[in-house]
């Protein structure tokens, strides 16, 4: 009961303390807001912002572009799970194939894919597939890594049941391997989701009629200030809630 | 002597034959009319425009201007960075309403701000390295209080039983302890200042590496383009490589 109510305070001065914290950044970019240092509309008044957040979220030009990027980014990561789970599992599951090609997975993943995007455009044009593809490959890298890494860590016990039954590929991968693995593919989508929507959204403000990273060049075109803000939260918004979502279901 | 070598590293060998066997069958699919040229040029021609890329393009220069930015960015992410893990570390308070907040601005997609930061830092190198630096900051951040807090408590006990000051304690007990762990905040931190750097350089057409590779496709150099996209994924991996052998150093016992 007592320890109950320590943990509780200490919950509460955490509340405390990150509302105190808040409330000095606020409090600081409202100054500099009002302080005239700074040219024209670049640190806009929190009212400003928050009129353009509202304005925003009502204005269907804005769904219909995060509409775009929605379906830009599920048919990426579709493409890129499905590679990267299918190498995951041959790679995870033959000891040869794993040091013949995980180096190359391995090192590769953390380069800057946005350079990518030209070969992309020609391969795949400016409309929305060269995005998609872009988020696909982006996906598969952490994916398929993930996959691997958990492939490796299925208890043997499982795999030898599996094989006592004479399971075959298609079998083994569905009944011993997939459901063994949910956590790590979990993990591998949450980090595959992250870096397909940042990169389907630097493709689409590269070159794009359409999309959320349209949208951010055009407000920035027109020096909008508080609505960039407000889009950015936005953006930000969403992408930490789809990470929060995935990682409650690799966590339960 | 050569069979067991062989033997050995067969998965390797394999796997480099069949990368050099991929790389003959696009010549020859691209020779034969199967694939257009004008898509994907002969890895031939790909090879034969290093030399140019390397020459022409001023390469060298480039890959100065990103590595000027990246130790900036990089260098300035660890001086402010680890002193802030350590203050952290210091107040499990602090440390509790803070992390999840940094790891949240760890995950978050902050590249995509680049617009913000070229309207507050104006079209220049400045918006690069801010870019590089915001991004990096988080793992080592992170990393610092993991490190730190993962003292063995019979290190802390031997200080506190010579009567060590608190700063000799930092730095006498606690940094050397967390030093490995705090190299992999940099090492992660370093790849995400790369990334960022090199990615802001190609989208607003500005510095080194990725400026030269919007230039080579804005000028529909096919070969130059593949050319210039092979070179900086392998200077990132080169890069990569060099880190994780830094941490392995520091951390022979894993």
């Amino acid at each position: 009961m007592a320890a109950a109510g320590k943990i509780s305070v200490a919950s509460r001065d955490v509340l405390a303390l990150r509302l105190l914290v808040a409330l000095v950044i606020f409090g600081a970019w409202e100054a500099m807001s009002r302080s005239g240092l700074f040219y024209g509309e670049v640190v806009p008044s929190l009212l400003k912002i928050g009129a353009s957040l509202i304005k925003l979220l009502l204005d269907p030009i804005f769904y219909r572009n995060l509409q775009v990027t929605a379906l830009e980014t599920m048919l990426a990561l579709a493409i890129g799970a499905g590679a990267g789970i299918t190498t995951g599992i041959v790679l995870g599951a033959n000891r040869f194939l794993m040091r013949a090609f995980e180096p190359y997975v391995y090192y590769l993943s953390p380069t800057p894919r946005i350079i990518l995007f030209p070969v992309m455009i020609m391969w795949f044009g400016v409309g929305p597939a060269s995005k998609i593809a872009l988020g696909a490959l982006s996906a598969f890298f952490a994916i398929a890594l993930s996959t691997a890494a958990g492939m490796r860590q299925i208890d043997p016990i499982l795999i030898r049941v599996g094989r006592s039954f004479r399971a075959n590929i298609w079998q083994m991968a569905m009944k011993i391997y997939l459901p063994a693995m949910r956590v790590p593919i979990l993990n591998g989508l949450r980090l595959g989701m992250g870096t397909a929507i940042i990169t389907v959204l630097l493709g689409e403000t590269k070159l794009s009629n359409q999309g959320l990273g349209y949208l951010i060049m055009q407000i920035y075109t027109r020096f909008d200030m508080p609505g960039l803000y407000a889009l950015l939260i936005t953006i930000f918004v969403i992408a930490g809630a789809v990470n929060a979502l995935i990682g409650h279901f690799a966590r339960d | 002597m050569a069979e067991t070598f062989l033997r050995r590293r067969a998965p390797e060998l394999f796997g480099v034959a069949t990368l050099v066997a991929s790389v003959l069958v696009f010549e020859a699919l691209v020779r034969g009319g199967v694939v257009n040229r004008y898509i994907i040029p002969p890895p031939s021609d790909i090879l034969l425009a290093f030399e140019r890329v390397i020459v022409e393009e001023h390469i060298l220069t480039r890959c100065r201007d990103t590595a000027i930015e990246m130790i900036i960015a990089g260098g300035a992410s660890v001086l402010v960075g680890v002193p802030i893990g350590a203050l952290l570390y210091r107040s499990s308070l602090w440390r509790r309403a803070m992390e999840d907040w940094i790891g949240a601005l760890a995950a978050a997609p902050i590249v995509l701000a680049f617009p913000l930061f070229l309207v507050l830092f104006g079209r220049s190198p400045k918006t690069i390295i801010v870019m590089g630096f915001v991004h990096g900051l988080a793992p080592i951040i992170l990393k610092t209080v993991e490190g730190l807090a993962s003292t063995r408590p019979v290190l802390i006990n031997v200080g506190r039983s010579l009567k060590m000051t608190p700063s000799q304690m930092f730095w006498k007990i606690l940094f050397p302890s967390a030093l490995p762990v705090i190299f992999t905040g940099i090492r992660l931190s370093w790849t995400f200042v790369l990334i960022t750097i090199v990615g802001v350089e190609y989208l607003i057409n500005l510095g080194g590496l990725g400026q030269l590779i919007n230039e080579l496709a804005e000028r529909y150099d096919l070969p130059g383009t593949y050319a210039g996209i092979c070179f900086v994924v392998m200077v990132s991996v080169l890069f990569f490589v060099a880190l994780e052998r830094v941490e392995a150093w520091l951390q022979p016992g894993r």
